[in-house]
Order: C-alpha cells, then structure tokens, then sequence
C-alpha cells in the first residue's frame, strides 16, 4: 500500500501541496480528481521522486520513499506515465518500451512483456519500428501507457491519460486501465474527465490548491452535489 | 592528370587532417547533444593530452605510456564534468558555459606552468612517424592510417549508440532528462558516459595529430579545437556523422588552399607564390560565418535543439 502523510511541497515561494494525506491499497484504483493547479500532477511527481518536499512522509509498504533516488523507486514497482505522454520522439516505438524496461536484466521475459503490451495495444504493434514522434496523439499516449507498464509496475500512476484524446480512444484507454487492474497491477489515477475517472475508480480524493478536500468511493464522489457542480459540469 | 596528380597529396593530407579534427568534433558534438553545452575546455584536454604524451613518454616505455595517455585523459574529461558542470545542472546553461571557458583557461594556464611555455617536442612513435612515400608525397605513415582509423572508431561508436542500452540511454537523456529519469535511468552516469567518450576520441586523435607537428605548447589545442568546433556546427551540433563529415570537409579544403599556390603554378594559372595559403585558417571561420547565417541547423542539425 502507498500511503501518503502530511505531505507538503513547495516551488521557491509558491505551497502546491499543504499537507495532503492519502492511501492507495493494493489492487485498486485510485483516482485523484480537482481543478488545474490543485496539485495533482506535483503529487505524482513527488511520489516517483522527481519533487522534492518540505515535509510529510510517502510510505510504500511499510519504506519510506522520500529521499530515495528516482531509480530506486522505480525499482520499489513504482512507475509514471508523465502529463503531456513525453514520449522519446527520436526513439522507435520499439526502443521506447525496451527502455520503460530500462532497470530489468531478465531478457527473456522483457521479449514475453512486449508481447504483452502489443496485445494490449495493437496499433503501436503495428508501428514497430516507427520513430515515436510520427505517432498521433492517442498513440503517443498509448506508448507512454505501455512504456510504463514494461517496467512490470505493482502501482501505475497516470497524470491525464485520456488529455486530447478523442472519445473512443479515451474509451478504449480506460479499458486499458481496467484491464491492467484486472492484472492486479494497482492505478493511481489523474483526470480532468472526472467523470470517468469516479466511474472506474474504488476510491477517489478531491484535491483543492494543495489540501483534500472531499473524499469517499467512485461511487459516492459520481453522486455528491458538490463534485457535481464542480467537477462534473451538472 | 598533371593536375591531379598534385592536387592528389594535398587532398589526401587533408582527409588525415580531418580523421584528426573528426575524433575532436565528435566531443564537441556528442556533449553538446545531451547537454547543450559547448565544452570549450575539450580543445585543451586535446592539448593536455599530448603534454601527457610528451612527459610519459620520456619515463616509459611507448606501450605503457600511448594506453596510460588515454586512460589519463579520459580520467580528466570524466573529471571534469563532474566538478565544473555537474554542480550547475539545474543553473541557467550561461553558467555552465562560463564555467567551461574558465576550465579552458585553467588547464592552459597549468599547462603553461608545468612547461614554462616552451615548447615541448612531442615523441617520434615508431612505425606510425615512419616517413613514407605515397603519389609522389612524402610523408608519414599516420596520414595513411589516421581516417581508416577513424572511420573504425565512428563505425564502433554509431553501433554502440544505435545498438546497445547505454547507446539508448543516451539518445533518451539527449532528449528528455526528466522522463529518463523516470525510465530508471541514471541520468549523471549516462553524462559521464559521454565525456569519457568524447575524451578517448580526443586522446587518440591528439595522438595521431601531433605527431605531424613538431610540439606542444599550452595554446596547441586551441586551433584544432575551434577548427573542429566549427566541424561540429558545419555538420549540425548535436549530430555525430554531421561532426565527422564537416571535419572531413574542413581537413580537405584546409589542405587544398595550403598548397593552392603550388596547384595553380603547375596548372599555369599563375606564375608564382602567391601566398593563399595564408587564408588556410581563414577559410574555417569564413565558412562558420556563412553557416551561421544561412543554415544555422548545419547539414544534418536537428530543427530545433531545444528540449522538448
Ligand atoms: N516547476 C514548477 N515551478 C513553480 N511552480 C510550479 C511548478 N510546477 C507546478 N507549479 C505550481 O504548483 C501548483 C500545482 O501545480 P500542478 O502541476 O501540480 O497542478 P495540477 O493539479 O496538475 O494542474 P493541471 O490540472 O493543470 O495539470 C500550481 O500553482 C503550479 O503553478
Ligand atoms: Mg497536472
């Protein structure tokens, strides 16, 4: 389980995150919904260790993992799939998952996973050895998906998967990220399409500049006229 | 035929010259490509090399002192960056600029120390200083060998780039530190990767290049690095077969118009010296001006070299 303490982070003067707590179980989904400059995307970047904070504690399974290097967490079965896809446009399609497996040795089933990942997206299959920067958009996002998930992940963190995307390629990413659950691979997830993301979410948090603000199931958030208005346009 | 047959020397030294200012560029260009620096030091640890040549060699024995030379100057390079720039990674780029031109003074002025500024000759290799004979030139035997050796240290170094892990890191960090970060990669060891392969390329090259000259001097890598610098910007920054084709193309023309006088004598164009040969060095930084002005890229430089 990730759990998050206190957590307080800030960029020279300005405070993005206030001292927020938060837990993501195994084997769930997690969703982290609240308006631009809430603080989400500094959230997932302090857990993967790119942030550094003031103060509070991110725990995984019991070890704490401020401080660490960001290989290390990514060693710990932590990987990202970045705001904005920052796919290596100057690397293959191919080179781009083989270096999401950048950390593992065990050659063989590096070759089973890439199997794995083109069955669960076909279209980047067929584009091989294509330079990743002639892929659209939704392909791009759905390498940055798969290139995190060669890192063979026990928690996946996804700031905006679906940004841009048109409807049924944003549909068929949250298939994705139900299938990859079904696997048992945890999902920390990041949405401005609130409403999919309560959907598919065991539990979401409400972030507001920097502090939690509403919390409780996907189910519970879909329905709570607060969220409503605010998040789900109703 | 007369014509070629005395242009045919000239062209063939400056192919030589150029394998030199190839394995330079190569530095400049691979440094710059990850982290847009200009490392105006690499044109003196080019120069230090070859006093660390003239000093060990004067104690050891030439198979210890040619590998401890190179082992040396990689040290250096690694060096280096790890105490001038690697403290300035999150500074604006200016700094760590500024920062490479003091390392550049700093080793020309230890090396000026140390020599007292006299000039050091530089030891007789054997076999590779061989004088010989080739189209009617005498010469030595390291014109012949310097661009096969140089191609095969590009050939090795293009594999290990395209081909294997670190070559990919690599090509990932040159694009995006913060999402090669987040692959798992080590982002300070896939940069010293990088000076320590720019600086073995150099190391040989020194090698290969001052035994065509008589000595060292705390200024000697100061042309042959400007020279290759300018290979590097003629063949688009950032870009390895760029830097070695501009170098190729710098070393010949450099050739060409040293002995452009003689050329023209013997084609009856003119009766007598005429003292081109002067603009020898003149010709790189003319072509670096127009490069600037109307193809910035360079040949094979990237559209924009700016991170994404
Ligand atoms: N590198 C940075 N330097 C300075 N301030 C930053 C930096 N990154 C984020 N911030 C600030 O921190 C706050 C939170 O930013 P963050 O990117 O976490 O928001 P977000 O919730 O992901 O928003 P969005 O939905 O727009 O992606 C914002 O006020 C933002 O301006
Ligand atoms: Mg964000």
């Amino acid at each position: 389980m990730l759990k998050i303490e206190n957590l307080h982070v800030s960029y020279g003067g300005i405070r993005a995150l206030r001292g927020i707590s938060l837990e993501v179980p195994d084997g769930k989904i997690v969703t982290l919904i609240g308006a631009n400059g809430a603080g989400k995307s500094t959230t997932l970047r302090t857990i993967s260790g790119l942030v550094k904070a003031d103060s509070g504690s991110i725990s995984y399974d019991g070890e704490e993992l401020l401080g660490m290097p960001i290989y290390k967490i990514l060693e710990k079965g932590i990987a990202m799939v970045p705001e904005g896809r920052r796919v290596f446009t100057n690397l293959t399609v191919r080179e781009n998952l083989k270096i999401g497996a950048y950390l593992r040795n065990d050659k063989a089933q590096i070759e089973k996973d890439l199997d794995w990942v083109y069955e669960l997206f076909p279209r980047l299959k067929e584009r091989d050895w294509q330079l990743a920067g002639t892929l659209s958009g939704g392909e791009q996002q759905m390498l940055a998906v798969a290139r995190a998930l060669m890192s063979k992940p026990k928690l996946i963190m996804m700031d905006e998967p679906s940004l841009g995307l048109a409807p049924l390629v944003v549909k068929g990413i949250f298939d994705i990220i139900r299938q990859i659950n079904d696997q048992g691979v945890t999902v920390l997830l990041i949405e401005q399409n609130a409403n999919m993301a309560l959907k598919i979410a065991d539990y979401a948090y409400v972030l507001e500049t920097g502090l939690i603000g509403l919390t409780g199931t996907g189910r519970e958030l879909l329905v709570n006229e607060d969220v409503k208005r605010a998040y789900l346009g109703s | 035929m007369d014509a070629l047959k005395t242009t045919l020397p000239y062209i063939i030294s400056g192919i030589s010259v150029g394998g030199q200012y190839a394995l330079i560029a190569i530095g400049y260009t691979m440094v710059y490509g990850i982290l847009r620096l200009i490392n105006f030091a690499h044109g003196d640890v080019f120069m230090v090399a070859g006093l660390m040549m003239v000093y060990l060699a004067a104690s050891l024995p030439l198979y210890l002192a040619i590998p401890l030379v190179i082992l040396l100057t990689v040290a250096l390079g690694f060096t280096i960056e790890r105490v001038a720039y690697k403290p300035l990674r999150t500074a604006p780029r200016m700094s760590v600029m500024i920062s490479a031109i003091g390392v550049s003074y700093l080793l020309q002025n230890l090396a000026l120390y140390i020599t007292g500024g006299l000039n050091k000759n530089y030891p007789a290799i054997p076999w590779i200083s061989d004088r010989i004979s080739i189209f009617g030139m005498e010469t030595s035997r390291v014109t012949v060998i310097t661009p096969f050796l140089t191609i095969i240290l590009v050939a090795a170094l293009v594999q290990l780039i395209n081909h294997t892990k670190i070559g990919m890191a690599m090509r990932a960090v040159s694009r995006d530190f913060e999402t090669s970060q987040l692959m798992g990669i080590q982002i300070n060891r896939v940069i010293s990767a990088t000076f320590i392969i720019g600086t073995f390329l150099a190391a040989v090259g020194s090698i290969l290049f001052f035994t065509n000259y008589p000595g060292v001097v705390p200024t000697s890598g100061a042309m042959p690095g400007l020279k290759a610098f300018v290979a590097a910007v003629f063949g688009g920054i950032g870009s390895i077969p760029g830097a070695v084709i501009g170098a190729f193309i710098i070393g010949i023309a450099e050739s060409v118009i040293k002995g452009l006088d003689t050329i023209l004598i013997v084609n009856g164009a003119i009766d007598e010296q005429i003292g081109l040969a002067t603009f020898s060095d003149a010709f790189t930084f003319v072509l670096l001006i127009i490069i600037l002005v109307f193809k910035p890229t360079g040949l094979f430089g990237e559209k924009s070299t700016d991170k994404v």
